[in-house]
């Protein structure tokens, strides 16, 4: 007798999956999604198109393909393009502006010991307490290598001081006495003791009242004329406290808003637990004050830098104002285009690694919170 | 850009002011009486303070060494031979166009070298004195060389790019009447664009000062192409300027740049200054270069003053070849800047 024969069990597989509509994935899928997803993008993505179109081609003609890299002035008078070699032997006088030549190794040794010192810092493997009195330090030694004038370094005169040397030299005396001052200027201004407020008040609010422009122009401009004929102040110096006062007035109230985001409790507690006025400060309201407004603070750091450049209409010719006068040399007119373009590279990759910088450190401060 | 704008706006709110600051100032400065005369601090420092441009070409502008070249910046080193015996004993201060009356006025430099226009506000009111003319600028016509044309006055119904705003315009029309011609103006807003309408071929004939049509022209892909018109018609002599009320200094940088000039008329160059000193028969240039008389003492120098400045730079004719000759990129035509010998203003005080 045959067994019935067990039931057939179909086994089922599901057929393999479709590939999905060539519309929406991949490259296609891409565009779709990001570029062309609807009527209004589409045409703003087909301008932008015709628009780097337009713009791509002629700039990078300009400054890469038919640009002279090497040469004399004859050279790039016969190509089209940017004439880098005008920036190449102007990069000295860009850099330092017309310090003497045969100094050249005394700013020269402040640009390594500057170099080396903000990498260490960036790299975040050295303590503050370390870190600050270098920082602090620095002008000191910068200021005498530069400026000469015992042991045996002869004196360079100020006027001698230009380029990227002395952008850089004004913005980072500039930060490191109008962050301090800016702070002392804060605390003043919440202070409820006598005079402190008022004078606080009275030195931040004229200063922000007015622009910067005017205050380098009264700085080096009309000082000299009400100071007695035989007292000079050196124009630089000038400039730089007027610097220093313009940023640490906005300095004091972007720390204003640090202070005010303390909590009431925290304060209290800290009396509370016997600590006085500069323990609270220094130990609880400001740390926590500074890290909140750490972004603002190194925007305006970042602004004092770009503003070093307005010092070119009292007559310091700071890497900006160097640009425009090598521009002018004899040999090598009409080149301002590359001059203006090398300046904004420089600044730019400055001001980017001040603010890459920031963002790190508002990094560090979260993790030490958590 | 936006410091730039927020500059001008700011500038504009400003002006007035700046303007009351700067009389307040301006009456203080008067005020005080001018302490050592110059000279003597000038030999105590042992250095000439100069007061420079931020870079005009030709002019002073820093060369790719660092070193600060131009017009200029030799009448300065011309001085500081004559008074220090030595060229470069000088400390370069560049000086903005706002700051380059007050810097001399207030003592920060000896001299201005800078390009500045004499005119009667800043001569009588401003605190300070110019010496001499070294540079007669003004506007003039820059026209493509394939016109033509050899004169302004053979300009007849020819189209000229003008900026707005700027007397430009009213001296192109006042030249035109004068010379009783037909021009027709084209105004543009800023210098650039009216000289790019020039070379775009818009218009004729572009027209600004001399020296800044010279400039402007070694921007153009080939030069040789254009001309500059020898004919000048507004004013912009400029000069260097000394603080007001020492005319010890003032004679003293006076008379070493007529000196130079005079040099070029009495044919005494950089290269035969000496052997003209030694062999010359001429009273004139033998008084000059010291062999006869004493007219250092004159000035309160010695009495190879001259000599020691025509060894620095050479005489006026040199110093203009080197800066603006027909060798350099700027080649400006000499035009007024000649001798007077020669149908041009340079005219130099006899020494004696």
């Amino acid at each position: 007798m045959m067994l019935p024969a067990a039931p057939q069990i179909k086994s089922f597989t599901p057929r393999p999956d479709l590939p999905p509509p060539v519309g929406a994935v991949g490259a296609i899928g891409w565009l779709r999604t990001n570029l062309f997803n609807g009527g209004f993008n589409s045409v703003l993505t087909l301008l932008c198109l015709w628009l780097l179109y337009k713009v791509v081609p002629p700039i990078s003609n300009w400054m890469i393909l038919d640009a002279c890299w090497v040469g004399g002035p004859e050279m790039c008078g016969q190509s089209q393009g940017a004439c880098w070699a005008f920036i190449w032997h102007k990069l000295r006088v860009l850099l330092i502006g017309t310090y003497p030549q045969e100094q050249l190794w005394r700013p020269s040794l402040v640009g390594v010991i500057f170099v080396l010192l903000t990498l260490a810092t960036v790299s975040g493997r050295f303590k503050t307490r370390h870190l600050l009195p270098a920082w602090l330090f620095l002008p000191v030694l910068s200021f005498w290598l530069i400026g000469g004038g015992s042991v045996g370094l002869p004196v360079v005169d100020q006027s001698n001081w230009g380029g990227l040397m002395l952008s850089l030299g004004l913005a980072v005396v500039g930060i490191l006495v109008s962050v301090p001052l800016g702070i002392l200027l804060a605390l003043g201004r919440q202070s409820s003791t006598g005079i402190i407020k008022p004078l606080c008040v009275g030195i931040i609010e004229p200063i922000r009242g007015v622009p910067l422009v005017t205050i380098l122009f009264m700085a080096s401009v009309m000082i000299p004329l009400f100071l007695p004929a035989d007292m000079q102040i050196n124009n630089l110096l000038r400039v730089q406290i007027g610097i220093i006062l313009f940023s640490s007035a906005y300095m004091a109230e972007v720390v204003r808003g640090g202070l005010q985001a303390i909590p009431r409790g925290q304060l209290d507690a800290a009396k509370a637990l016997g600590l006085n006025y500069w323990k609270m400060t220094l130990l609880i309201v400001l740390p926590q004050a500074l890290r909140h407004v750490l972004p603002s603070l190194v925007g305006r750091c970042i602004a004092l830098f770009k503003d070093t450049s307005l010092v070119i209409i009292v007559g310091l010719l700071d890497l900006l104002g160097m640009a425009k006068a090598a521009a002018q040399d004899q040999e090598w007119l009409g080149h301002n285009a590359e001059a203006y373009v090398f300046c904004a590279l420089v600044y730019w990759c400055i001001c980017f690694s001040m603010s890459r910088y920031g963002r790190s450190l508002e990094k560090r401060g979260a993790q030490q919170t958590r | 850009m936006a410091p730039i704008i927020n500059f001008f706006k700011e500038e504009f709110l400003m002006n007035r002011f700046f303007k009351l600051l700067l009389s307040l100032a301006l009456v203080m400065a008067l005020a005080i009486p001018a302490a050592a005369g110059v000279l003597a601090e000038v030999q105590k420092k042992g250095v000439l303070t100069l007061g420079v441009s931020e870079g005009v070409a030709g002019f002073s502008a820093p060369d790719s060494k660092g070193k600060w070249v131009g017009f200029d910046v030799d009448m300065g080193h011309a001085v500081a031979a004559a008074v220090l015996k030595n060229a470069d004993a000088i400390k370069y201060v560049p000086l903005a166009s706002k700051q380059k009356i007050v810097a001399v006025s207030s003592g920060q430099v000896d001299i201005t070298s800078r390009t500045t226009t004499w005119t009667m506000k800043r001569d009588a009111k401003q605190g300070v004195d110019f010496t001499v003319v070294v540079f007669y600028d003004g506007q003039g016509f820059m026209v493509k060389k394939d016109l033509g044309v050899k004169s302004a006055k053979d300009l007849n119904g020819a189209s000229v790019s003008v900026t707005s705003g700027t007397t430009s315009e009213l001296n192109v029309a006042d030249f035109a009447r004068a010379n009783k011609i037909k021009l027709e103006t084209v105004v543009f807003e800023s210098k650039k664009e009216a000289f790019n309408a020039y070379l775009a071929g818009r218009v004729d004939a572009f027209t600004t000062d001399m020296s800044q049509l010279a400039a402007m022209r070694t921007t153009t892909p080939d030069p040789s192409q254009h001309i500059i018109l020898p004919e000048m018609f507004s004013k912009e002599p400029m000069g260097p300027l000394v603080r007001h009320g020492d005319n010890q200094w003032k004679d003293l940088v006076t008379w070493v740049i007529y000196g130079l000039i005079e040099a070029e008329e009495k044919g005494i160059t950089q290269a035969n200054v000496l052997e003209m000193k030694a062999k010359s028969q001429d009273p004139v240039v033998k008084r000059m270069l010291g062999a006869t008389g004493d007219i250092g003492s004159f000035i309160n120098l010695d009495n190879d003053w001259l000599v020691r400045a025509i060894q620095a730079v050479g005489n006026y004719g040199e110093i203009y070849e080197r800066h603006f000759g027909s060798d350099t990129t700027l080649n400006i035509p000499r035009g007024n800047n000649n001798l007077w010998t020669n149908g041009g203003l340079m005219y130099a005080m006899p020494i004696r």
